[in-house]
């Protein structure tokens, strides 16, 4: 150590640090912070302070605002301190100040000209420290100010000076994309610097500007590919390496570009491809950075178009992370994983039983994670048994942010792969009855939608059992207590439209029920609103067929405390009540119909029923109204006119509808006519019969729900459906292959019946704690067992039983697939065009770019003459299959020579990884390997199965 | 953007150098720390060197009495974050020879100086220590 108080450092601020070191509670440390704080605004008012004092200073205000506390009396003083013309005392002074200050505080302005000056500064350091400060500092409104010397010195004759302008224009990109637009052409150029230094820091920039327009940069595909394999080659100065990895943080930007780059486009990946397997076979396995190198190399072989090759080698490598005992490399692991499935989904078969280690493990970080891969990889078949475990979850934590999360996964996931509609009632029983304040309002109507318009076929039957199944579970949770608005708003609907259809239940249990609501949550006036509705919907269809209804004292009671609620809407709804329940049956009817509320509502958005009173109007000299759009076209006086008139005519409006049967034309929304006829229907009732018919089906939902509750209807249009027929899933919007969504219609039925059984299966399993991995391997049949679209059609009684087998069955023939691919990827290495020829600046047809960018940079990287030797022979005979032959004749060779060229340790690491397999292979299948391997792949093209071949190639290696 | 913050905090939780990234106002701030702090402090050996805490995700690392904490977003590379808390300190244990928490408070702005050449608008710009130092010891030197 020994730098403890160091010169320069006052006794004072020796003991303030051992103080604050020395606080034992955060009281503590306030109070020595509080001292501090009036220590400090004494002395630093005093006049002439010391420059190396007020530094001391400045450090301490830092110290009072990293521990909280509020040091702004000191800002200016930090300001000051810039202008020092020492560079140490300047640049605490800058750094003060961005710690302090965000780019839109006011004393900012007081900075500009000192960066100004500073840029001009020939102590290129002092230049560094400006530049340092543009990246803080500098917002919008005053990138101009800065912007031409900041361009200017990307030419700077230090490298460090360089770096940092490229970075100061990353930031204005970042903070003012159009400021920079045209300079965008510079971070090309920086990307060729010589400087290694320059290059990775250009690449953070270039990284933005790709991940916002891809296509514009395709042509530097080959350029990044060719600096990733000269870093991966050790070309870049030994001060890079990183635990024996040379430039690892350079080599992950790149190869998250390349991702980008890469992805969907087969011709770009085609160029990633021989640097992405040097990647993965120079990866060391034993480091967390070359794990996070390998990892990076996962992401992007996923993410670029497939390379059967390289996902063989990210799949290996993914379940080396899985089996790690490291819980970091499972969390790798688990991530890598849910990228490859979206590739290959049968790949997460294999690493079942890990995953589901992962699922149980105490540590919420892995949870979490393995709850997004099984997210991803939610199924019809596993719905269950995945969303079940969601819910469990959810209930078990208390961070809202997280559970808001949760819960619209779960809702998302049912409402896309439900097997059956009470599995769905259910499941959003649970969500609503655990998170309900947290999800989308949006759901709640997509839950009563449901439950009105049932399967959506002609199946009466079960819609109404369905109806009827929804009622039983809301009468079982009005038991508990807390329960979430929108979810009491959904029960309370549910149990006014459909609570006494099936005569399970009588009226006033129900109302009973109802007015329970509506006393135990007085405080929510959108409940009250909905229970009110709902016992008048009960009281209408108890007269409609004939029944007298007594009302219950505590309904009576609650009618009266409604009527004079402050809320207008609770009012006319109590009011409305009491009205209905003095009409005759036939009335009743015909205002309030029974399970009419999916009738649709037809909206005449022209409302042309009123246009006899218009005319009438008209010919008694009233203006024509002029729509809105015409309006605005119009000069001020006028405009304010008609405003006037609109405005006034509104108002005559009002008065009129109390007074008039008839509404007089509003020249707004239809809304505002929808919800008249209703207080027509209370004072004159029997003027009301003929128009009414015309009116008739919007009298439900004007009556049953509030203005919002208006919107849940109209809103449900523009919704889309997933859940329910398969007609009714959109393609696009889901996250699946269509292959499952079809394979979700087909199972819709049959998985009505199955659910309630796998469920069974999955709780008995549960119960076994003693046979622990039988039950993991349970749960990982139900989770992974019907993982390929084929085995979701099978019957339904036999599900059960098979879930484990295939998994089991399958793992030789997954083997095998792997083992058969393992030559055609050996042919390949040598087909792809040498990269390297690029490093010698010789044009060659394979390699694309005319102009070469790294010659410049060739020249000042590392030692290039000894490669370059090598390199040459291998351009020199393009034909690689002599190179091969040449190869296979004297090995020792290519292993003395494989880290100096790269193509031979291709070769030769290939060979190495698979333990010389092919090697063998090659022998026996005859002297020319190339021949053989090229027959393997015709063959396996043509359909093939190249199982028998490659047993007797393990057999070969084993014996 | 990826690196929102770097922290150095003690295992009392007390807040040794604090840098962020995008600005938050004190109050949120001091709350950020105190959340994440009692969350990651709470975590064993053992468990990931990972936690998600609002919508950043907080890599971390421990150090004898001292733990450094990097919020970074969602798509980071969350194992190199790791490495590159080793990084950070391999450079400071560099300047300081066996850096120690004491090294950092004393030396605050110096530690600070480090971060500003390995970090710059949330990406980390360099990772070769003598190109980190270099400007950090010519400015001692000249002063």
């Amino acid at each position: 150590m020994g730098s403890q108080g160091g010169w320069g450092q006052s006794k004072e601020f020796l003991d303030l640090v051992k103080s604050i070191g020395e606080a034992r509670s955060k009281a503590e440390e306030d109070r020595i912070i509080l001292r501090e704080i009036d220590t400090l605004k004494r002395r630093i008012a005093e006049p002439d302070v010391p420059r190396r004092k007020m530094k001391e200073y400045l450090i301490r205000l830092v110290y009072v605002e990293m521990l909280g506390h509020d040091a702004s009396f000191g800002y200016i003083h930090a300001v000051k301190m810039t202008h020092d013309d020492s560079l140490l005392l300047k640049r605490t002074g800058y750094l003060a100040v961005t710690l302090f200050l965000n780019e839109d505080h006011d004393l900012i302005i007081l900075i500009v000209n000192t960066i100004q000056k500073d840029l001009r500064s020939d102590n290129y350091l002092i230049v560094c420290a400006a530049l340092t400060a543009v990246c803080k500092l500098i917002n919008e409104e005053t990138i101009p100010a800065v912007l031409p010397q900041v361009v200017e010195l990307l030419g700077h004759s230090k490298e460090a000076v360089r770096k940092k302008a490229v970075l100061a224009l990353h930031r204005f990109y970042q903070r003012a994309p159009n400021s920079v637009s045209h300079l965008i052409s510079n971070f090309r150029k920086r990307l060729c610097d010589n400087d290694p230094g320059v290059m990775g820091a250009t690449l953070c920039p270039l990284f933005d500007l790709i991940k916002e327009d891809i296509n514009s940069y395709k042509d530097l595909v080959v350029s990044f590919v060719s600096i990733l394999k000269q870093v991966a080659e050790r070309r870049l100065p030994k001060t890079y390496d990183y635990h024996q990895m040379p430039a690892p943080f350079i080599q992950i930007k790149l190869l998250k570009i390349l991702a980008l780059l890469g992805s969907g486009d087969k011709q770009a990946s085609g160029h990633m491809y021989t640097i992405l397997g040097d990647i993965f076979r120079k990866s060391e396995p034993s480091s967390n950075i070359g794990n996070a190198v390998l990892y990076e190399c996962i992401c992007c072989v996923s993410s670029i178009f497939p390379n059967p090759k390289l996902l063989e080698a990210a799949v290996e490598a993914t379940s080396r992370f899985l089996k790690s005992d490291s819980h970091n490399l499972k969390y790798m692991g688990i991530d890598a994983l849910g990228r490859l499935i979206k590739i290959n989904p049968d790949i997460a078969e294999e690493h079942q039983l890990a995953v589901i280690d992962c699922l149980e493990d105490p540590d919420d970080t892995l949870k979490r994670k393995t709850f997004e891969l099984l997210y991803k990889m939610t199924k019809s078949s596993n719905v269950e048994v995945i969303v079940d475990r969601m819910i469990d979850y959810m209930r078990s934590i208390n961070d809202n942010h997280y559970k808001t999360e949760i819960a619209s996964r779960c809702v998302e996931l049912a409402e896309q792969f439900a097997p059956s509609n009470q599995w769905f009632i259910q499941t959003m029983n649970k969500v609503f009855e655990h998170a309900g304040d947290l999800v989308n309002v949006r759901v709640a109507h997509n839950l009563m939608r449901l439950i009105a318009e049932g399967f959506g076929e002609d199946d009466e039957g079960a819609d109404s059992q369905l109806r009827s199944s929804a009622v039983d579970s809301y009468l079982c949770i009005l038991g508990e207590p807390k329960l979430p608005s929108v979810f009491l708003q959904v029960i309370c609907w549910v149990l006014g439209e459909y609570g006494t259809t099936d005569g399970k239940y009588s009226a006033s249990y129900i109302i009973g029920k109802l007015c329970d609501v509506a006393e135990a949550h007085s405080t929510d006036d959108t409940v009250k609103a909905y229970t009110i509705s709902a016992i008048m919907k009960i009281c209408a269809f108890e007269i409609a067929v004939g029944r007298k209804v007594e009302l219950l004292p505590e309904c009576q009671s609650l009618i009266d405390e409604l009527s004079a609620s402050h809320s207008t809407d609770l009012q006319q709804r109590a009011y409305e009540l009491q009205a209905l329940l003095g009409l005759d049956s036939q009335a009743v009817e015909s205002v309030m119909p029974s399970d009419a509320s999916c009738e649709d509502i037809e909206i005449d958005k022209n409302l042309s029923f009123l246009d006899s009173f218009v005319n009438q109007s008209m010919e008694k000299g009233a203006r024509p109204y002029i729509p809105e759009n015409e309006r605005s076209g119009m000069f001020n006086i006028g405009n304010f006119r008609s405003q006037y008139q609109h405005e006034a005519s509104s108002h005559s409006l009002r008065f009129e509808a109390y007074e008039l049967p008839k509404p007089s034309p509003p020249p707004t929304i239809p809304q505002v006519v929808l919800p008249l006829p209703t207080t027509d229907l209370v004072p004159v009732p029997e003027q009301t019969y003929p128009r009414e018919t015309h009116h008739a089906p919007n009298l439900p939902s004007a009556t049953d729900a509030s203005s919002v509750d208006f919107g849940v209807k109209l809103r449900l249009e523009g919704v889309q459906r997933k859940w329910g027929r398969p007609t009714y899933s959109s393609p696009s919007a889901s996250s699946s292959s269509s292959t499952q969504k079809t394979a979700n219609g087909a199972t819709h039925l049959d998985g009505r019946t199955v659910s309630s059984q796998t469920r069974d299966n999955f709780y008995d399993s549960r119960k076994q704690q003693a046979e622990v991995s039988a039950e993991k391997q349970k749960l990982a049949a139900s989770l992974f067992g019907a993982s390929t679209a084929k085995s979701e059609k099978r019957q339904l009684p036999t599900h059960k039983t098979p879930k484990g087998v295939p998994t089991t069955a399958e793992k030789p023939a997954v083997k095998g697939a792997i083992s058969s691919s393992e030559p055609p990827k050996e042919k390949t290495v040598p087909s792809s065009p040498p990269p390297d020829l690029l490093d010698l600046g010789e044009p060659t047809p394979a390699s694309t770019p005319s102009i070469d960018p790294f010659k410049q940079l060739e020249g000042l990287l590392g030692p290039t003459s000894a490669p370059s030797a090598i390199d040459h022979s291998s351009a020199a005979g393009p034909k690689t299959p002599d190179l091969m032959a040449l190869y296979t004749d004297t090995p020792p060779a290519a292993v003395s020579s494989g880290s100096l060229n790269p193509e031979l340790a291709d070769i030769y690491t290939v060979n190495k990884n698979s333990h010389g397999t092919t090697n063998v292979a090659a022998m026996n299948k005859g002297q020319n390997r190339q021949d053989s391997l090229q027959k393997d792949a015709t063959a396996r093209q043509v359909g093939v199965t190249p199982t028998e071949n490659n047993p007797s190639l393990f057999r070969d290696l084993l014996g | 953007m990826a690196i929102r913050f770097i922290l150095l905090v003690n295992k009392q939780g007390q807040t040794r150098l604090a840098q962020y990234y995008e600005y938050l106002t004190l109050e949120e701030r001091r709350a950020l720390e105190g959340e994440i702090v009692r969350k990651c402090l709470a975590r064993t050996e053992q468990q990931c060197s990972f936690v998600e805490h609002r919508n950043y995700k907080i890599v971390y690392r421990r150090y004898a009495s001292l733990f450094f904490l990097v919020g970074v977003d969602n798509d980071e590379n969350e194992l190199a974050i790791l490495e590159f808390i080793h990084l950070v300190v391999e450079t400071m244990d560099r300047h300081f020879r066996n850096v120690c928490e004491l090294d950092i408070m004393f030396h605050l702005e110096t530690a600070h100086f480090m971060l500003e050449e390995m970090v710059m608008n949330g990406c980390i710009v360099e990772t070769s220590k003598t190109n980190i130092l270099t400007p950090i010891q010519l400015m001692d030197k000249a002063s």
